[in-house]
């Protein structure tokens, strides 16, 4: 019986080795030393749970949760709307339906980093010039306030990721039966009363699968935020994910930055067993 | 009568889709002509046409990215990583699978759980573990690969494993293979779809991805978006040098777009909706 069973180990050894050492050794590894004075290579003492209590009184970890918090619910909204209002576009029948899908989603495929070098360059300089030329001042010195700064990583990651929350729409429409809708059009229905009774509750589940994307993509964002304001003015524009890299290896303290991970990982875990939990149940009700 | 408000409408649709489709690719435009300018002509203005098409931005980024080095660096990594997670991933979803086992199933959900895990929570011990047996550098950045792509691989690998008929092994094993004979030459390339969208899913993630190699490599052996953060912090005042930089770091990314487009969109929306 064993015997037979040696393949089914030598499969899962390569995957096992790479899950356990990179993934959940660190993990458990981590959890336990967020409660001593780890620096990174040796702890000397127990500290109990003071980092935990340092961290919620620390004002630049907390403006950096809510700082991420607003982003993504601003940016979740906006995604939506993009990514159906482009899905809708372009699964009409027009001549550049294909072209304007590979239009849309090109930023996705180049990485947060050097997209945000090159938005850096839009807000800072392009805007600029625009606001000069037609007089309007509120599009100069995008970047150097919080709030530009906040706008710009929206506007950033709007233009990046719409085309991605489209594909998913896509999807979805396209397995909208086409005699549902020619027989709404038989019946007199408009085009707004098609989209309302029919292609809307149809592709409700993809508003499902897309919220719990853009939240947790939301949540983790790095290298745009690196790029972009790299968190600046005065670390306003900081969010969580760098707040606990600078903690580490600017700050160099390890167990501190641990600690603050440690929440990180239960704020986006609990994001994404709610979005399951209702993920299912919507399943039970169809 | 009707016919042709409907025509008008498609065509207002049309003109609609252009405007956006131009919008969103004016980013790349203003990037690509403003690394043909000199740093006067970017000075008195981002928005107008270069004064001559000067390569000398072109020239001096490509020297400073080490671009031909950064490049192979990035598709020994990238390419090492892929071949590493459709190979153990494959094996892995087969086996958990074919066997029904209790156990099987607790290993299949710890590998999904893991999905939940945002890098930033393991990174720290992470790179602690790495350094203390010297394994900050390539081998072991594409293993730390391995270990983060596999969950996702597995989960897809595991779906695409129900849709193969159990009598292709039975039969497999009644002509005398074993079981990685089975594997590789029956199983493996009735996978092949789902290989295609693993294999086009972690290439855009490993391809594009920046802490990570910037937690384990050093600037000798740095990945493209490695590169071009030291390169950029270089040239911060320099927006003609940088955007030279910038557009040649992203047309390797634009080649294989254009040769892929229909795989790449298609593997995304797989993978995104499964």
């Amino acid at each position: 019986m064993h015997n037979r069973n040696i393949w089914f180990w030598l499969f899962l050894t390569p995957v096992i080795l790479g899950l356990g050492l990179v993934v959940v050794v660190p993990f458990i590894y981590g959890f336990i030393f967020s409660f001593t004075d780890w620096n990174g290579i040796t702890a000397t003492k127990f500290v109990g749970l003071q980092h935990y209590i340092n961290l919620f009184q620390e004002d630049e970890f907390m403006a950096s949760i809510w700082f991420t918090v607003k982003f993504a619910i601003i940016t979740v909204i906006i995604l939506n709307i993009m990514g159906l209002g482009l899905a809708l576009l372009v699964t009409r029948n027009i001549k550049t339906n294909n072209l304007l899908r590979t239009v849309f989603f090109m930023p996705n495929l180049i990485g947060g980093l050097i997209l945000g070098f090159i938005w850096q360059f839009i807000f800072v300089s392009v805007f600029n010039d625009i606001g000069m030329l037609i007089g309007m001042e509120s599009l100069q010195g995008w970047l150097s306030t919080t709030r530009t700064g906040f706008w710009g990583l929206v506007i950033l990651t709007a233009w990046q990721m719409a085309g991605y929350i489209m594909i998913i729409y896509i999807a979805y429409l396209e397995n909208i039966p086409k005699d549902l809708i020619e027989a709404a059009k038989i019946d007199g229905a408009n085009s707004f009363q098609r989209f309302k009774s029919i292609t809307f509750p149809l592709v409700a589940p993809a508003f499902t699968v897309s919220m719990f994307l853009t939240l947790s993509m939301a949540f983790k964002i790095y290298d745009q935020n690196l790029s972009l304001t790299n968190g600046g003015p005065f670390n306003s524009t900081q969010m969580v994910a760098m707040e606990i890299v600078r903690t580490a290896f600017s700050d160099q303290q390890m167990a501190f930055a641990q600690a603050k991970a440690v929440i990180f990982f239960l704020i986006v875990a609990v994001i994404a067993l709610t979005q399951v939990y209702y993920n299912k149940k919507r399943e039970v009700e169809m | 009568m009707k016919k042709n408000t409907e025509k008008r409408n498609l065509l207002s649709i049309e003109v609609l889709g252009v405007i956006l489709g131009l919008i969103w690719i004016a980013p790349f435009y203003l990037m690509i002509v403003n690394a043909f300018k000199t740093k006067r002509e970017i000075f008195s203005g981002v928005l107008g046409l270069p004064e001559s098409l000067n390569f000398d931005n072109f020239v001096q980024a490509f020297i400073d990215l080490e671009f031909l080095k950064s490049l192979f660096n990035s598709v020994l990594i990238t390419g090492l990583s892929i071949v590493v997670i459709i190979l153990f991933s494959s094996m892995a979803g087969y086996a958990l699978a074919r066997n029904k086992s209790k156990l099987s199933g607790v290993l299949f959900l710890i590998f999904v759980a893991a999905m939940l895990i945002p890098f930033q929570s393991v990174m720290i011990p992470l790179v602690s573990i790495f350094g203390q047996v010297n394994m900050l550098n390539a081998a072991g950045l594409i293993f730390m690969y391995l270990g983060f792509g596999c969950s996702l691989s597995i989960f897809l690998y595991h779906g695409a494993m129900t849709g193969v008929s159990k009598t292709m092994d039975e039969a497999a094993i009644i002509d005398g293979a074993n079981r990685f004979q089975l594997f590789w030459y029956i199983i493996f390339p009735l996978l092949k779809p789902i290989s295609v969208t693993v294999g086009i899913l972690n290439t855009i993630w490993i391809w594009n991805d920046y802490l990570l190699p910037s937690l384990v490599l050093n600037e000798a052996n740095a990945t493209i978006p490695l590169k071009m953060f030291f390169f950029f912090g270089q040239y911060t005042k320099q927006w003609h040098l940088a955007l030279a930089g910038l557009t040649i770091a992203i047309i390797p990314v634009i080649i294989g777009y254009f040769f892929a487009q229909k795989q790449i969109i298609k593997g995304v929306s797989e993978g995104a909706v499964k």
